[in-house]
C-alpha cells in the first residue's frame, strides 16, 4: 500500500506547479488552467486523507470542489470571451487600461 | 401532494430548515427575478429592484425571528450550520449593505443602459453566499459560501459588458480571486486532514470531520510547533487576506474598484470585505485559537504593512474610486490591529478588541457606501464621474451632496463626533489595554496622511470652481440611501451606545475564549 505521505507530496508538487504557472504565465487561459491544477492538488489531498481513515467527508468535499472548479471555469471563460471581444488579446501584460 | 407538504413541514420544524429561512428567502426572490425579468418591458425594469428589495426585507424579518434561537446557539444539519449572535450581526450588515446598494443601482444601470434582472439576482446570490460564510461551522459550507459570493462578484464586476475597463477588471478579479480561493482550499484540505486523523474522545456521536470543533480539538492536541498546522495556518490566512485586500495581497483591489460599476465597487468593498473578515474571525477564534501566538505577529505585520502602503499610495491618486480603494486597504489595517489586540489572551483586551472590530466593520459599511454613493449621484450619460476633477464646485451644484460628502470623509478620517472616530477609539484602546503601545501610536499617527488625502476630495468639492458641469439630478432612491447612510454615520458618532451594544451582542458565540 502506498503511504499517505506520498500522496501529500504529489499534491504539494502539483500545487507548487500551479502557483508557478499563475505567477509566470502571460496568457489568461493558461493562468486559469494553472488554477485548476491547484484545485486538483487540493482534491488529491482530500481523497488521500479520506482514504487513510475511511471517512467520507473528504470525498464529499472533493466533489464540491470539482463542481466549484467547473462553475469558476464557466464564469471565467465567459468573462474572458467578453474581454477578448473588446480587446482582441489574451495576454495579461497587455491589460493596461487600469494601472496593474 | 400532501406528503410532500408534510415532509417540507417536518424539515422546517425538526430538520433545522428554519435556520435557513433568511437564505431561502433571498434565493426564492433571486429565482423570481430571473423568471420575471423576461416578462418586463425595458421601462419596467425597476420592478426587478423592487423584487430584490422585497427579498432583502423578507430575509431581514426571518433573521429577526431567529434571535431567540440564536441566543441559545442553535445549530443544525449535523452541526455544520450555526445560528448565533455573530451570524445575526453580520447578516444584518450584509442585508443593510445590499438594500442600500440596490437603492443606488437603479438609476446607475439605466444611465449605463445595462438594466438586466441578472444584476439584482446575482447580488442576492452573493448575499446568500456571505450568509453561509458566516453561519457555516463546517469547512465545506464555509468554502461553498465563499465561492458563491466570489463567483457572483466576478460577473457583477464585469457587468458593463461594452466597457473595456469593466472587462479588464473582471478578468483581473477572476484570476486573482480564483487563485486565492485555491490557496484557501489547500489550507482547508490540510485542516480536514488534521481533523480526520484525530480520534474524538468525547461522548456522543462524532460530528463530521470537517466540523470546526473537531478540527479545533485536533489542532489543540498536536505537539506545538507542528508543520501541518503551520502550513494550514499560512495558506488559510493568506487566502482570506487576499479577499479582504490586505498588503501584500492587495494589488487587485485598486484595479477592480476602478473598473467595476460604482455600486458594485461599493458592494465589493463593504460586503465582500466584511464577510471575509467574519470568516477569518470565525476561523482564528476557533480553529486557530490554540496557536494564536503563531498568527498574532503575522497579523500585526500585515496590519502595519496595510496601514503604510494603503495610506501612502492613496496620497497620489487622482481617481476617487482608486483613492478609496487604497484608503480601504488602510482601514483593513485598523481592523487587523483590533484582531491583534483581541488575540493577546487577556479577557479585557479580547472584549474591547472584538467590540472594536465589530463596531468598525459596521460603521465602515456606512461610511464607505456613503462615499461611493456621492460618486454614483454625480454619474451621468457618458461620465462615470470618478475623477477628482468631476467633484469640482460640488458645493454650488448640489450643496446637500457636498455636505454629506464632507461628513463621510471626516468620518473615514476619524474625526471626533463621527462614527469612524469611535471605531478607531475602541481599536486603539484595546491595543493600549493589551500593552501594544507602539502599535496604538502607529495607528494614531497614520490618521495624519489619511486626513491629507480625504481632504483633497473635500477641497475639490468645496473650494474649486464648478466650471460648466451641470447640477446632478438626485432620484428618490438615492436620497433615501444617502440620508440613511448619513444618519447612521452621524448617530453612531454622537450617540454610540446602541451601536456598541449591538457590536457586543455579536460576541456571544463559542470562541476559543470560552475555556478561559
Amino acid at each position: 500500500m502506498i503511504p499517505t505521505s506520498h500522496y501529500l507530496f504529489l499534491s504539494l508538487g502539483l500545487f507548487t506547479i500551479g502557483v508557478i504557472g499563475v505567477v509566470t504565465r502571460r496568457n489568461v487561459i493558461v493562468i486559469l488552467m494553472s488554477i485548476e491544477l491547484m484545485l486538483n492538488a487540493v482534491n488529491i489531498n482530500l481523497v488521500a486523507f479520506s482514504r487513510l481513515v475511511g471517512s467520507v467527508e473528504g470525498h464529499v468535499f472533493a466533489i464540491f470542489i470539482i463542481t466549484d472548479a467547473a462553475a469558476e471555469a464557466a464564469v471565467g471563460l465567459g468573462i474572458i470571451i467578453a474581454f477578448f471581444r473588446n480587446r482582441e488579446t489574451l495576454l495579461g501584460d497587455e491589460m493596461d487600461l487600469l494601472k496593474w | 401532494m400532501s406528503h410532500i407538504f408534510n415532509a417540507f413541514r417536518s424539515f422546517m420544524t425538526q430538520g433545522g430548515g428554519g435556520l435557513l429561512l433568511p437564505e431561502m428567502m433571498l434565493v426564492l426572490f433571486a429565482m423570481g427575478i430571473l423568471l420575471t425579468d423576461y416578462l418586463l418591458e425595458a421601462r419596467d425594469k425597476y420592478f426587478n429592484a423592487l423584487m430584490a428589495m422585497l427579498g432583502v426585507i423578507f430575509s431581514a424579518i426571518c433573521l429577526w425571528q431567529l434571535r431567540y434561537a440564536a441566543e441559545q446557539g442553535a445549530s443544525g444539519f449535523s452541526s455544520s450550520l450555526v445560528v448565533d449572535p455573530f451570524f445575526l450581526f453580520f447578516g444584518l450588515i450584509f442585508l443593510i449593505a445590499t438594500a442600500l446598494v440596490i437603492l443606488l443601482s437603479v438609476r446607475y444601470l439605466q444611465v449605463e443602459d445595462e438594466n438586466h434582472g441578472e444584476y439584482y439576482a446575482l447580488m442576492l446570490f452573493a448575499t446568500v453566499g456571505m450568509m453561509f460564510m458566516v453561519s457555516g461551522y463546517d469547512l465545506i459550507v464555509q468554502f461553498l459560501g465563499l465561492e458563491t459570493m466570489a463567483i457572483s462578484f466576478y460577473v457583477l464586476a464585469g457587468f458593463l459588458r461594452r466597457d473595456r475597463r469593466s472587462n479588464e477588471c473582471a478578468v483581473k478579479y477572476l484570476l486573482l480571486g480564483a487563485f486565492s480561493s485555491a490557496i484557501l482550499a489547500y489550507g482547508f484540505s490540510i485542516l480536514y486532514g488534521l481533523g480526520a486523523t484525530t480520534s474524538w474522545p468525547f461522548n456522543g456521536p462524532m460530528p463530521p470531520r470537517t466540523n470546526l470543533d473537531v478540527i479545533q480539538f485536533a489542532v489543540e492536541s498536536r505537539a506545538h510547533p507542528d508543520l501541518l498546522v503551520l502550513l494550514a495556518l499560512v495558506t488559510v490566512i493568506s487566502g482570506l487576506l487576499f479577499k479582504v485586500a490586505a498588503v501584500p495581497f492587495h494589488q487587485w483591489a485598486p484595479d477592480v474598484y476602478e473598473g467595476a460599476p460604482t455600486p458594485i465597487t461599493a458592494y465589493i468593498s463593504v460586503a465582500s470585505k466584511t464577510a471575509s473578515f467574519a470568516l477569518l474571525l470565525r476561523l482564528l477564534l476557533t480553529v486557530f485559537w490554540p496557536v494564536r501566538l503563531d498568527w498574532q505577529m503575522l497579523v500585526a505585520g500585515v496590519a502595519i504593512a496595510s496601514l503604510t502602503i494603503g495610506n501612502f499610495a492613496a496620497i497620489t491618486q487622482t481617481n476617487i474610486k482608486r483613492l478609496l480603494a487604497y484608503s480601504s486597504i488602510s482601514h483593513v489595517g485598523y481592523v487587523l490591529l483590533g484582531i491583534v489586540a483581541a488575540s493577546s489572551g487577556q479577557r479585557l483586551g479580547f472584549m474591547t478588541g472584538m467590540k472594536g472590530v465589530a463596531f468598525y466593520l459596521f460603521v465602515y459599511a456606512f461610511m464607505t457606501i456613503g462615499a461611493f454613493a456621492v460618486v454614483i449621484v454625480l454619474q451621468r450619460q457618458g461620465l462615470i464621474s470618478d475623477e477628482l476633477d468631476d467633484l469640482n464646485g460640488l458645493h454650488r451644484r448640489s450643496p446637500a451632496s457636498a455636505v454629506v460628502l464632507l461628513i463621510f470623509m471626516l468620518s473615514l478620517a476619524g474625526i471626533p463626533p463621527l462614527a469612524g472616530f469611535i471605531g478607531k477609539y475602541y481599536i486603539l484602546l484595546a491595543l493600549i489595554q493589551t500593552g501594544h503601545n507602539w502599535l496604538a501610536l502607529l495607528g494614531a499617527l497614520y490618521i495624519v496622511p489619511a486626513l491629507y488625502y480625504y481632504f483633497r476630495i473635500v477641497m475639490h468639492a468645496w473650494l474649486y470652481e464648478p466650471g460648466n458641469a451641470p447640477s446632478p439630478v438626485i432620484t428618490v432612491g438615492q436620497k433615501v440611501a444617502l440620508s440613511a447612510l448619513c444618519f447612521v454615520t452621524v448617530a453612531a458618532g454622537i450617540y454610540p451606545e446602541p451601536f456598541v451594544r449591538l457590536a457586543t451582542y455579536s460576541l456571544l458565540f463559542p470562541t476559543g475564549f470560552s475555556g478561559h
